[in-house]
């Protein structure tokens, strides 16, 4: 399979007329969107907000960010399963509003969402401070469940993310890159002395709103598979989790999945990198020795020699993560983990809930009960009634100035488990 | 601040009283630097002083741990320094000791900043890493040329109050703290590298060495559950209505205790959870999905139990730290025991 992406960089968002990209500027018509959402009438009202960088702004409480991307070569469309028909997708061309993104915000449980500060000390901890974000403020109708509208605001996002993405259709690009992998055997004759290795790709799925979906398949439900690294890049792989904010994988993550960026980087030089394994992290026993030995038996039959593997969350997937790194080790293939950690708000804890000796090359993205304490800001899209409930928050979190005293788990993105920041942390 | 003003601890080899045969002496205390102090003198410049040494034999100081430490506690008050080091020890296990138990005790009695230094697997060095800053150092005494210059300037920063950098930077024996830093490259490049290198078979550092696992082995079974006193306790968070002791929804940092007497079924008025990993729905709509009391009520009727303890213990397992969890452990179990309880059952979410 070969994708090329074109992104066109977008250096500002305003309200406009028509939805359109014009000069690296993103306009988008409101109404358009407001109607787009109220569609859904498990929707009472929505609010569309601007958040630029720099900007003394704060976002709460996050659910998920998405990147307008939209495909204009090639089968199927973005987000195939949930927005478009689910053709398998990776080929042709997409183009990416690449520094935009639609962001959703709404008391889903009023525990599992995050926090997005524009600018200032929090701003340093997400990568979506430095994006022209579009927001919506989703309001459910009157006796929804929470789960009802945790299903109602990711469609909410989805269907906004790709009614925006078709703005850049028929813009050109500023930069075409192109990313190429092929058929296992073809690849290996055309690489014979470079190793093999892949990507094990581990999905949130401990249910009861931490969920992800492949295709629109609630990945709970699946067994692990093999997918192009390219068709994750076209939205076969959405977030639909409320889990903490700090290591939960939004949607925008997954489209820019730095290890599948940082493989193709260096593929076809220092390794021959084959393709994706997906994989799921529930919660039974029997789920957790089924998807864990099947990951194992696909790194062996792939012929791997190595292989990165990546988590999401915390707490019980640390149990699938061991299982995973110690069966893929078991066959012989090498393996790298990436993970986060939660050694207390000290740092003197143990900092995952499971260990093996095989996992001897891990990767962390930091420390999530480190505290840090958040300056108020200018302007809150969302509400702040929530801090102190947050995973991550606690009594008098929120204080009377408007400042924030949290864990950083509360910051959405801050200890990403799929390597997306430059952060770690080390032994004191 | 002016001149820091030190005390130094050592003991009565490096004091050039003796070896084994002095080891027993008891703690006296001289004016100015003695023995090693002279290197740390050297290395501090204009910056500090030793004021005084305190000696003590090894023997005595370990076999009369509370008088020994009492008395040198007097000695190094009387001098009231900015800063109090002790050692190094290299690998003399005694010393070490010595050096660890009375640096502690400085900092925590006397609320002076203290400092010592030793070889890593000297006993001292596990008895109190976490608690001090320590130097590493080799195994003897030949490495006193290199460690008196690291010792002297860790233990400026410390008396002065200035941040101390990381273990690499300093030269101490890591703490076993976990601290956060920003990197130059992003994790996912930090991850394709260090595979690059364990393909290759090169030496890489992993970011987060795999710690020692503590599994509890379960108590012996129960013979005769008809007779047993039952308690319940949860991670999942059911607490009585309202959450009046405010546990976090995510990295608890306390734990709640409820009264249950007469409770027969928990339901949407009486309990919910507090947890703040999972879909609540289920678990407010009947508690007892994560707390089973209406089951154990039905088996106290029936004589499979003999009865339920009248508090059950409740926290929230979602992402709190070990440490936390062990304290909370510590205290549950020791009331569980005074209340006469036979058994527990854990419940998850």
């Amino acid at each position: 399979m070969r994708l090329e992406l074109g992104k066109i960089q977008i250096k500002d968002v305003q309200f406009g007329k028509e939805t359109k990209v014009e000069g690296g500027v993103l306009y988008v018509n409101e109404e358009e969107i407001v109607n787009l959402v109220l569609e859904d009438e498990h929707i009472k009202s929505v609010k569309v907000e601007l958040a630029k960088p720099g900007e003394e702004t704060r976002i709460t409480p996050v659910k998920d960010v998405i990147e307008p991307r939209v495909k204009v070569e090639g089968r199927g469309g973005i987000f195939p399963g949930v927005i478009n028909k689910v053709t398998t997708v990776g080929e042709g061309r997409t183009h990416v509003l690449s520094g935009a993104a639609v962001v959703t915000c709404g008391k889903i449980v009023g525990f599992q969402e995050g926090i997005i500060d524009m600018s200032g000390p929090g701003a340093d901890y997400t990568p979506f401070s430095k994006l022209n974000n579009v927001c919506l403020v989703v309001e459910p109708a009157d006796g929804l469940l929470q789960h009802e509208y945790e299903a109602a605001v990711r469609m909410a996002g989805l269907k906004t993310a790709a009614y925006i993405g078709k703005a850049g259709a028929n813009v050109t690009p500023d930069t075409v890159e192109t990313f190429e992998t092929k058929p296992l055997n073809e690849s290996a004759v055309e690489y014979p002395n470079l190793p093999k290795v892949a990507y094990v790709y581990m999905l949130q799925t401990q249910g009861l709103l931490h969920d992800t979906y492949v295709y629109g398949v609630d990945a709970k439900k699946i067994v692990p598979t093999i997918l192009y690294p390219t068709e994750v890049m076209d939205g076969a792989i959405l977030s639909g989790n409320c889990v903490s904010a700090c290591d939960k994988n939004t949607t925008y993550h997954h489209l820019n999945n730095p290890v599948i960026q940082e493989m193709y980087a260096r593929h076809g030089k220092d390794f021959n990198f084959v393709g994706v394994i997906v994989t799921n992290e529930n919660v039974y026993l029997a789920d957790k020795e089924r998807s864990s030995n099947w990951t194992a038996k696909l790194c062996k039959y792939l012929g791997l020699d190595a292989a990165i593997v990546s988590q999401e969350g915390f707490g019980n997937p640390d149990t699938d993560l061991i299982m995973n790194c110690k069966k893929i080790e078991a066959e012989g293939v090498k393996t790298v983990i990436i993970t986060d950690e939660y050694a207390g708000r000290d740092g003197a804890s143990q900092s995952l809930a499971d260990a093996d000796k095989s996992a001897d090359a891990v990767v962390t993205g930091g420390n999530a009960n480190e505290i840090i304490v958040l300056p108020a800001m200018k302007k809150v899209i969302g509400t702040l009634d929530f801090v102190d409930k947050i995973a991550g928050g606690f009594d008098g979190s929120l204080r009377p100035d408007g400042s924030i005293e949290a864990e950083l788990q509360v910051i959405t993105g801050a200890t990403n488990e799929l390597g997306f920041n430059k952060m770690s942390a080390v032994t004191f | 601040m002016g001149k820091v003003k030190v005390v130094h601890y050592i003991n009565q080899f490096f004091a050039g009283i003796g070896g084994e045969e002095k080891a027993d002496i008891k703690p006296e205390v001289r004016e100015g630097a003695i023995g090693p102090g002279a290197a740390l003198n050297a290395a501090f410049g204009d910056a500090a002083e030793i004021v005084a040494t305190v000696i003590c034999g090894d023997s005595y100081f370990n076999e009369n741990i509370e008088t020994a430490q009492a008395e040198v506690l007097d000695m190094v008050k009387k001098y009231n320094p900015d800063l109090f080091i002790a050692g190094p020890a290299f690998n003399a296990g005694r010393y070490g000791v010595a050096c660890g138990t009375i640096s502690k005790a400085v900092k925590d009695v006397l609320k002076i900043p203290a400092v010592t230094a030793m070889y890593p697997e000297n006993p001292g060095a596990d008895m109190f890493k976490k608690d001090l800053y320590m130097i590493e150092t080799g195994n003897s005494a030949a490495d006193m040329r290199k460690a008196a210059p690291k010792l002297a300037k860790l233990a400026l920063k410390v008396a002065k109050g200035e941040e101390i950098g990381s273990p690499a930077e300093e030269g101490y024996i890591p703490r076993g703290v976990r601290k956060n830093i920003f990197t130059d490259d992003i994790g996912a490049k930090r991850a394709v590298e260090m595979l690059v290198k364990k393909i290759n078979g090169q030496e890489f550092v992993t970011e987060y060495p795999m710690p020692e696992f503590d599994h509890v082995a379960p108590n012996p079974a129960i013979k005769d559950m008809s007779k047993a006193k039952i308690a319940l306790v949860t991670s999942g968070g059911i607490v009585v209505k309202g959450n009046p002791d405010h546990i976090e929804s995510s990295s608890a940092s306390k734990f709640g205790k409820y009264d249950i007497s007469g409770v027969m079924d928990l339901t949407a008025e009486t309990h919910e959870t507090a947890h703040g990993g999972y879909d609540p729905v289920y678990a407010n709509e009947d508690a007892d999905r994560v707390l089973p009391v209406d089951v154990l009520r039905d088996m106290e009727k029936e004589g499979k139990i003999g009865e339920l303890h009248r508090y059950y213990y409740a926290t929230v397992g979602n992402g709190t730290s070990v440490a936390n969890a062990r304290k909370f452990a510590q205290k549950i179990s020791e009331e569980l025991r005074a209340d006469g309880v036979d058994a527990v059952i854990l419940t998850s979410t």
